[in-house]
């Protein structure tokens, strides 16, 4: 996003439970100040509370970022996961519905894609997992 | 975060009064199987009002309460799932399929005291639950 200028960077910690808990009710705070909607809150929080699980799943600790980005007439919440864990091997089967290789629902990665309006994952095996999404809103004119 | 658990009747009545974390969920889901044996309650309510996120592991918890319940003889009822919260469950593709769920803890009450013969009867024997 060159165009973007990202401002209210914050990074949270995850290495424990009580850690996803705290990156979500930053993530609804940061999303509250920018204007978004409390549904759009809670769609944030949900998508944060997915993607730190999964970092505490499979990479033990990590963390995350969370920031405000203005793209033009409209403005964003940007979540950026990052860890150094083993990585996923097969990153298309880890965005399908129900695929687990931790026992969970399999549902984290390809829910939280589906609640966010951009989503990336860029992983190496063996070196680590950074997943980036968005949520956008149109700002009033 | 220690989560209040009320006995009424024959129900237990657990409302969750703020964000809890894995730890908090996996307790919860313990102190309630345990309890429905201590206090033979056969119903249980949860009340998720105060939850404003219901993330895999919350949902996947509550699911395993009511299975557990069910098997030591008691019917689950989630009730106070929040407009947001159930708009970002199903898009997270999240469901509570053949759980219970009502409207508020009114709705949950009436949903046992029809679902369960919850009260002593005139002998003081325990009714019969009938399940369809």
């Amino acid at each position: 996003m060159d165009a973007s200028s990202v401002a209210d960077q914050l990074r949270v910690e995850i290495a424990s439970d009580v850690d996803v808990v705290q990156a979500r009710q930053h993530g609804r705070e940061l999303a509250a100040g920018a204007g978004f909607s409390t549904g759009d809150q809670t769609v944030i929080a949900a998508a944060i509370s997915e993607v730190a699980r999964n970092i505490l799943m499979y990479a033990k600790r990590g963390e995350i970022s969370l920031g405000v980005v203005a793209n033009g007439d409209q403005q964003g919440v940007v979540i950026v996961a990052r860890d150094q864990g083993p990585g996923i091997p097969d990153v298309s089967r880890a965005l399908q519905d129900g695929y687990s290789t931790s026992g969970g629902l399999g549902l984290g990665l390809p829910g939280a894609r589906r609640l966010m309006d951009d989503f990336d994952i860029a992983s190496v095996v063996g070196q680590g997992t950074t997943v980036t999404m968005r949520k956008w809103r149109r700002l009033p004119s | 975060m220690d989560v209040p658990i009320l006995k009424q009747g024959h129900f237990l009545i657990a409302s969750i009064q703020s964000a809890l974390s894995d730890a908090d969920l996996s307790q919860l889901r313990e102190k309630l199987i345990e309890r429905v044996g201590r206090f033979r309650a056969r119903g249980v309510i949860v009340d998720v009002t105060a939850l404003d996120v219901m993330d895999s592991f919350a949902v996947r918890t509550l699911r395993d309460i009511a299975h557990m319940a069910r098997l030591r003889g008691a019917e689950t009822v989630i009730v106070g799932i929040q407009p947001e919260v159930a708009f970002a469950m199903v898009q997270l593709g999240l469901t509570l399929k053949g759980i219970s769920t009502a409207l508020d803890l009114e709705e949950g009450l009436a949903f046992l005291n029809q679902h369960t013969q919850g009260r002593l009867d005139e002998k003081g024997e325990r009714g019969r639950i009938e399940r369809g």
